[in-house]
């Protein structure tokens, strides 16, 4: 019986997938950072994969202005969080930080395509243009460092251009991925949209990036040694890959990095 | 009273191939010299149309690309990267003018090399070629303004590998933006295309572009993995099979490299009850048969809506009726010849599964020529999503027919495939068309028309139709390293 006279609740850091919290179908359990976190499994990835994917439809189908406020929404259950996410092992400056990155890609949504989209002045009589879509799902290898604005500067580019994401968190920080997730689950963001799996990136990333579902993988945040087997395996359904120069860079390049370019031609005439 | 047909006569109207003048064989480009390759290797470059031998043709082996990529470092590193952009920019409006000097020739040329049609090559193929140059000319002293809070340098030593069926106008495709961008270039010409790159080396002497810029490697698969992983390479540009563009991909893991790929195609080609069906015809022919369906973006699924797809089909049938299938230098030919034997095997095979997959067959009743390698404009109908026919790129003058009810289940069925190249729509309804654009996955839609190309608008897949763009502002970002500037 501890001084007070009542015992703490504690909390079971569990998977994030499809909306929900499960724990890995595996049972399994990794002890990190002073609690058990779920240890997810190929099974957990494959059903992270399938959410994610059944999730694009109605991400992408959303407004550019909508998804900017639920990445504002985001910032905004982030901030009055501030304290757990300092519990959990990130300072406040990096808190007030990844909060900060929030509101910005909360306000790329609809910018992306006046920076980035083109009219092309082409050689006949067709209106022809090009604008930027979602590549669909994104595969992310989150950083270690710093807990969670490393994650935040790698997530928050995929959503504000309109894909769903799996990401793979920092194996010594599942604490912070979570507390995250419990974030995003509170901030009208769909299920399935964000879905968030710890464990261990050398079991959990050779599954992800040859998985023929998967349309982009983000590299950033994987680790050097498996840069090589990882970028072998995303050849396998010609996935995309990208390794940000800066981890916690952030741009409107950040954010097409996971987009792709689509170009329409309309003949002109009466 | 029953008037009788007017019976048309059909006079040939043959171009001329003196404008021409092949040598006895031909070496490697390298440092601005035509120099016998270290291999001693050398192949027969042969008329599809004829099956007669055109000329020898250098096989570069791995000396010969080791030597290429020194070329270009050095002219990379001792001139060209730091050459002001406004001058980088006349080299390459030269060759664009050069190209259009010498159109005529080129076109001839490209036409007794790979089969196509005479029209196709003089109308398409080479005015392309020469408006990427003109158009990535102008961009090399603007590259400043091309990305926004950006610093763009060239990246270095580009390899570019591009296949058989346009080949000088992929050429132009991967050298106007890496050249206009600062960067030099190791080019190798598909196996059984190698002659209007090699008469484009000429061009380049012209224009006077200084030795080493580009440098052509003529050859087969093992000068292009040479290529591909040579150390010295810190590009790759491909366009072909995703086959061979997924084993690039492997080969490039965890280099660093810089890679692009344009791959196959399946693209969709849809028409819907309410479409100009005319006009439709017209864009469904030329979505499958120009270039022989030799076009990764060719409309090879065709999804007719139920309510018209047999009076589509009549339609069709009848304007196939009409296409003129042989000799590539006859001014009237519609489809030319296949590129190879090899092609002409690999279509016949896709078709004979369809057919015995339970697809039926209708084939233009056209005569064909006695040398030479030939398939007839063929449609298949009852095609299932799960067929071969409906699933795998044929690469031919091969249609696949499929049908749907509504405007979601043609969206399903278009984007029901590995591919995501291209896709087109025809219908007369405004908003249908924006709707059906947002939802196909393709990098291009084609809307009431199909196979439109222009240097300024950007051209690649989604998928496993590749990554990287070219064409437009978007195509000079695969050959430039872009920096932040600081906000």
């Amino acid at each position: 019986m501890p001084d007070g006279g009542r015992l703490d609740v504690r909390k079971t850091y569990k998977l994030f997938i499809g909306g929900e919290f499960p724990r890995s179908e595996s049972g399994r359990a990794y002890e990190v950072d002073g609690v058990w976190a779920s240890q997810a499994s190929r099974k957990d990835v494959r059903d992270a994969v399938r959410a994610a994917r059944s999730a694009t439809g109605g991400w992408r189908a959303k407004t550019a202005y909508n998804r900017g406020q639920i990445l504002y929404r985001i910032a905004e259950v982030l901030e009055t969080r501030a304290s757990e996410l300092v519990a959990e092992g990130s300072t406040e400056e990096e808190v007030a930080a990844a909060v900060d990155r929030w509101v910005w890609y909360a306000g790329v949504t609809d910018k992306i395509n006046a920076i980035f989209g083109t009219v092309n002045p082409v050689a006949g009589p067709y209106f022809d243009f090009t604008v930027a879509e979602p590549v669909g799902v994104v595969g992310v290898a989150a950083p270690d460092e710093p807990p969670l604005l490393g994650i935040t500067s790698r997530l928050a580019p995929v959503l504000a251009g309109g894909s769903t994401a799996v990401v793979i968190a920092s194996e010594t920080h599942p604490r912070t991925a979570i507390a995250l997730a419990e974030v995003i689950a509170t901030s009208d963001v769909p299920g399935g949209v964000v879905n968030i799996l710890t464990g261990h990136k050398a079991e959990l990333l050779p599954w992800l990036a040859s998985h023929l579902d998967v349309d982009s993988l983000d590299l950033t945040g994987a680790p050097d040694g498996m840069l090589t087997a990882l970028e072998a395996a995303a050849a396998d359904g010609v996935t995309r890959t990208v390794r940000a120069a800066d981890p916690l860079g952030q741009s409107p390049y950040e954010v097409t990095a996971f987009m792709e370019m689509k170009t329409v031609w309309h003949p002109i005439g009466q | 009273m029953d008037l009788e047909p007017v019976k048309l006569q059909y006079a040939t109207s043959r171009e001329s191939t003196d404008i021409v003048h092949l040598e006895k064989s031909y070496g490697l480009f390298i440092d601005g010299k035509m120099v016998e390759p270290r291999s001693g290797a050398m192949f027969t470059s042969v008329n599809p149309a004829t099956e007669e031998p055109l000329t020898q043709v250098a096989e570069a082996g791995s000396d010969d690309v080791d030597l290429a990529v020194a070329a270009a470092r050095r002219a990379y590193e001792h001139g060209w990267r730091d050459l002001p952009g406004k001058e980088r920019a006349k080299y390459v409006f030269r060759i664009a003018r050069l190209l259009q000097e010498r159109a005529r020739e080129f076109a001839v040329l490209e036409t007794i090399d790979g089969g196509k049609p005479i029209k196709e090559s003089r109308d398409v193929d080479i005015p392309l070629a020469a408006a990427h140059f003109f158009y990535y000319a102008g961009w090399a002293d603007k590259l400043g303004y091309a990305f926004p809070g950006r610093r763009p340098k060239p990246i270095g030593v580009a390899g570019q590998i591009i296949p058989w069926n346009f080949p000088l106008l992929m050429a132009a495709w991967k050298l106007a933006p890496a050249l206009a961008s600062g960067n030099t270039v190791v080019l190798k010409p598909a196996e059984t295309t190698p002659l209007t790159a090699l008469l484009l080396t000429e061009v380049l002497r012209d224009a006077d572009l200084p030795p080493g810029v580009v440098n052509v490697l003529t050859g087969d698969g093992v000068a292009g993995a040479a290529l591909v992983n040579h150390p010295g390479v810190d590009k790759i540009a491909f366009t072909g099979s995703t086959d061979v563009g997924k084993e690039i991909q492997r080969a490039l893991a965890g280099t660093g490299k810089r890679l692009t790929l344009e791959l196959g195609g399946k693209a969709a080609n849809i028409v819907f009850e309410d479409a100009a069906l005319d006009q439709a015809v017209e864009g469904v022919v030329n979505g499958i048969f120009f270039n022989q369906g030799h076009v990764c973006c060719a409309g090879s699924r065709l999804l007719l809506q139920e309510p018209i797809a047999e009076a589509f089909l009549d339609k069709l049938r009848s304007r196939m009726a009409t296409l003129r299938v042989g000799d590539p230098l006859d001014k009237n030919t519609d489809v030319g010849a296949i590129n190879s034997r090899q092609q002409l095997d690999k279509i016949s095979s896709l078709v004979d599964a369809g057919v015995e997959e339970g697809a039926e067959m209708y084939q233009a009743p056209c005569p064909l020529p006695e040398r030479g390698f030939w398939f007839r404009p063929t449609i298949l109908t009852g095609v299932t999503p799960a067929h071969r026919v409906a699933q795998e790129e044929i690469f031919g003058p091969v249609l696949s027919v499929l049908t749907f009810r509504t405007p979601e289940e043609a969206v399903a069925k278009a984007n029901n495939t590995r591919y995501g190249l291209s896709a087109g729509v025809w219908t007369e309804k405004g908003s249908k068309i924006l709707w059906m654009a947002d939802r196909l996955r393709a990098g291009v839609v084609w809307e009431n028309t199909f196979n439109r190309f222009d240097p300024a608008s950007p051209f690649g897949g989604f998928r496993e139709s590749g990554f990287g763009r070219e064409g437009g502002v978007q195509g000079l970002a695969p050959y430039l390293a872009l920096e932040a500037i600081d906000a």
